[in-house]
């Protein structure tokens, strides 16, 4: 019941953006993938998900081989996936943003149900039910779609760059709220992070990423000991 | 006063047909950013079909649903075939592959069916309704018209704003990538949007023959006059679409009450041209943002 | 673009090939093509029949529209379905001053070029301040409102039968089709080396660069709009060229000449040509000159009705955009590009530079294919 990457391989034409990715992620534990701009974190959630084709190698969910399927298929396996940046559609109210993610997981009835449950996870959200996402903030945002990955109760969560652009204080928060979701869960949440050092404090385990190779995967204590490793990669 | 009046009852019939086929391009337009040009041509070839249908006896209500499913599969079919293929590629291709679509439509149907125009029935009288003691130029066959476009676009309307299908074709057109993450089947509702765009396109070509030459260019001008109706209503909307389409209707049928029909293709490209420079994005549309 | 200094020096000098290398100059490389090019010309029109010089020189007036879309199109990412009708202004620009006036027929046939180029500019102004298929449906409708004007005005453009068009009077005893094929090969040859000229420019390098990414061209300090219109306007000039040397072919100007199917008959010829390429548009022409000849034959071999043949070349012209657009889109003069590529790689044992994303030699990536990730 683990995800199990093994010698994926990821290629933009000429350019090798992941050679050889082999690591493993635990349920009930964040993984943090670390590294700095190019390393191929984003590459990486991307071709879980489905929105790249590896050239090679392989990704095992729950025993199943995801890399061939369809982006949708992944999805209704269970995988969330929260890309970097622009992750709500704006041109949808911020209950319609939830709904969406409801309706391949959620019989008609209990979707309001669980629409409602969100809103009482992020209160400040039900206030703006009925407007267009696009009016939200920042921090507003990144709930709503944070949000709307835990309403489908996904069993795989891949989050990408989640704090980019919010303040230190909502970037703990959030962190707590990661860790509640997954302690003593079954879910599995890989996290692509720049900000390492708050993604090591929530993570169980860590992989630092260099230009498309794996240089550590090992318990996020060991590499936040490792000072050699924190000064040249994580940059802290 | 009487012309002004029949001037400006025809301008709303052909404008709610203009409406119909500024619709499809909406429809087509605002999931895929593409604009249709063989529209036309395929809601043309729809109606050539629904003509031999009659030809060989069947009754008029068949064949003009015959001629919607019809528009249904083909819209579907183009969409798999000819579209799909060009993801990923730059906007132009399917401007150039929809114009390769709309000849290719008009030489078949050409082939087939000859140079010659035929006469295509009308659902109802088209003789000018009795208003008091005088005649309008209104007929039951212009009421029909009004009709058949407004329950389209009530339909259209409830589909998108208030099923969860809806929401999935919204989600799919705006983006298309993050519906995919969560878990809409994008590819299938871009061909149920092309699906779509071709009953609507078939609509109006069934209610435009009658009242045309009947040949295989008789929904060209129609094509360029929705595209007008569409780019004054925004490209976005279903209801920019209709009050472009009205717009459109109204220019067009006083330019050829005045001045002459000869001169209704030109008061279309000043009305296009006047509506681009005074609002690029669109009268009717709703924001102005261009993402860069 | 333009070189300065000497030539990339190649390590390998001991290929006798590569010596003989056109000079780097632009306007001089592109003289010396042009005069090869009409030395070859001279040979082929002084050897046949007039009826084929007649054809010669349709070829070359069908060049000159073709090579202004082509500029449009594959440098500046514009598509004019209007082209066919801004021939229509030129053709009847020229004819009018025949008809009117007695000026020398040099000056004619610039302001066939003037006038259209000043309609492109109406057009242009309001559409290419969009991206998108703004244009293109602007010029479809322009391309169809056209026609009508000319019959509405009968008395002025003629009505159905049109205005004559005379052409000069050939010196010495040359026949008339080989004097008129000369006119307008060399017009099609001044076009041609201005036009690739343009291309290498300051101008050809803005245009690319507001294709590629406008917002980019505009934080580098190109005008977007103005670069769009400066192209479009160029391509309607060209189109003005071609409308009245097409006028001078025939003989008269009507608008039964000037349909919507010829713009977009032009399309289909410069995308089978090669979007962007000059060269190939000789191809387009060909193919825009033979293939209504090549349609009548088959459809008598199918037994076609009489009138099927019209829309028999339609269908080709149609497939020929859907089939070219979706599996070939450097078109023909791509093809022999990236074959001729090959075969210099093959002698002289140097991989041609292949574009990763497109598997297409670097330089001839084709306009229409963005990488997608």
């Amino acid at each position: 019941m683990m995800l199990e990457i093994e010698e994926l391989s990821v290629s933009y034409g000429a350019v090798n953006a992941l050679s050889s990715v082999t690591f493993s992620a635990q349920p009930g534990a964040i993984t943090a993938i670390l590294g700095a701009n190019g390393a191929g974190k984003t590459t990486l959630l991307r071709s879980i998900s489905g929105l790249v084709k590896p050239r090679s190698g392989s990704v095992c969910f729950e025993g199943e081989e995801l890399v061939g399927k369809t982006v949708e298929n992944i999805a209704r396996r269970g995988v969330a996936h929260v890309p970097e940046g622009r992750g709500i559609i704006e041109e949808l109210t911020v209950e319609d943003n939830l709904r969406l993610a409801t309706l391949w997981c959620i019989r008609r009835r209990e979707r309001q149900g669980a629409i409602e449950a969100t809103f009482e996870l992020f209160p400040r959200l039900s206030g703006f039910r009925r407007r267009h996402a696009s009016t939200l903030s920042g921090g507003e945002r990144q709930m709503l779609v944070i949000g709307r990955a835990l309403i489908s109760r996904p069993k795989l969560l891949l989050l990408d760059e989640p704090s980019l652009g919010l303040a230190p204080l909502v970037t703990a928060q959030l962190m707590a709220l990661l860790r509640e979701h997954t302690d003593g869960t079954d879910v599995t949440v890989v996290l692509v992070e720049q900000n390492a050092r708050s993604a090591l404090s929530v993570s169980r385990n860590a992989v630092v990423l260099n230009l498309g190779e794996v240089v550590i995967s090992d318990t996020a204590a060991a590499v936040a000991a490792d000072s050699g490793l924190r000064h040249h990669y994580l940059g802290f | 006063m009487s012309l002004f009046i029949n001037i400006t009852l025809d301008g709303v019939s052909s404008g709610m047909i203009f409406a119909a086929l500024a619709l499809a391009l909406v429809l087509i337009f605002r999931a895929t950013k593409i604009i249709n040009f063989a529209q036309g041509a395929m809601a043309m070839m729809t109606t050539f079909l629904a003509s031999s249908l009659l030809a060989q006896g069947l009754g008029y209500w068949w064949a003009f649903v015959a001629a919607l499913a019809i528009g249904f599969v083909l819209g579907a079919l183009v969409e798999r075939v000819l579209i799909r293929p060009l993801k990923g590629k730059s906007e132009l291709n399917p401007v150039v592959v929809t114009i390769g679509l709309l000849v290719v439509l008009e030489g078949i149907a050409g082939v087939i069916y000859g140079n010659a125009s035929r006469g295509f029935p009308a659902a109802y009288s088209q003789s000018g309704l009795t208003v008091g003691r005088s005649k309008i130029a209104f007929s039951h066959f212009d009421v029909f018209i009004v009709v058949a476009v407004l329950v389209l676009m009530i339909a259209i309307l409830v589909l998108f704003r208030a099923t969860t299908l809806g929401l999935r074709m919204r989600a799919s057109a705006f983006a298309g990538e993050i519906a995919r993450l969560l878990g809409v089947r994008v590819g299938m509702l871009l061909t149920l949007g092309w699906a779509l765009a071709g009953v609507a396109g078939s609509l109006a070509g069934l209610l435009v023959a009658p009242t045309s030459s009947f040949s295989p260019y008789y929904m060209d001008l129609v094509l360029v006059y929705a595209f007008t109706a569409a780019v004054i209503g925004g490209l976005e909307s279903p209801v920019g679409a209709l009050i472009g389409g009205l717009i459109t209707g109204l220019c067009i049928s006083y330019v050829g009450g005045y001045l002459g029909s000869g001169l209704q293709p030109l008061g279309a490209l000043v009305l296009l041209m006047v509506a681009l420079m005074a609002r690029p994005e669109g009268i009717f549309a709703r924001h102005s943002v261009r993402r860069v | 673009m333009r070189q300065q200094g000497p030539p990339r020096h190649s390590l390998d000098n001991t290929s006798w090939l590569r010596r003989f290398r056109l000079p780097t100059q632009p306007l001089l490389r592109h003289l010396i093509l042009a005069l090869c090019g009409a030395g070859i010309l001279y040979l082929v029109t002084s050897s046949l029949s007039p009826y084929n010089d007649y054809e010669i020189g349709e070829i070359a007036l069908y060049v000159i529209a073709l090579a202004g879309l082509s500029l449009l199109t594959g440098m500046n990412g514009q598509i004019s379905l209007g082209n066919g009708a801004f021939m229509a202004v030129g053709a009847y620009t020229m004819a009018l001053l025949m008809t009117h006036t007695q000026m020398n027929f040099i000056v004619e046939l610039l302001a066939a070029i003037g006038a259209a180029a000043a309609m492109g500019l109406v057009i242009g102004i309001p559409a290419t301040r969009l991206k998108g298929p703004y244009l293109a449906g602007m010029t479809l409708l322009f391309a169809l409102a056209l026609p009508p004007i000319a019959d509405k005005w009968s008395t002025t453009f003629g009505g159905d039968q049109g205005l004559t068009t005379t052409v000069p009077n050939a010196p010495g005893n040359i026949n008339p089709e080989e004097w008129l094929a000369w006119i307008q090969i060399i017009g099609a040859l001044i076009t041609l080396v201005l036009l690739a000229n343009l291309i290498q420019s300051r101008f050809g390098r803005s245009f690319r660069a507001v294709r590629d990414d406008e917002i980019a061209a505009s934080v580098a300090g190109i005008h977007v709009g103005r670069t769009k219109v400066l192209a479009f306007v160029i391509s309607a000039g060209c189109a003005g060229l071609a409308g009245g040397f097409l006028g001078l072919s025939t003989g008269v100007v009507n608008t039964g000449e000037f349909p919507l199917t010829l713009s977009i008959q032009l399309l289909a010829a410069m995308v089978l040509g090669g979007t962007g390429s000059l060269m190939g548009m000789w191809w387009g022409a060909v193919l825009l000159v033979y293939l209504s000849q090549w349609s009548t034959s088959l459809s008598g071999y199918f037994n076609l009705g009489s009138g099927a043949s019209a829309y028999l070349a339609t269908i080709i012209f149609g497939v020929v955009l859907i089939v070219v657009m979706i599996a070939a889109p450097t078109g023909i003069q791509g093809g022999l590009r990236w074959t001729w590529r090959r075969i210099l790689g093959l002698l002289f044992r140097q991989p041609a530079v292949i574009h990763p994303a497109s598997g297409l030699p670097d330089d001839r990536v084709p306009i229409y294919q963005s990488d997608e990730r």
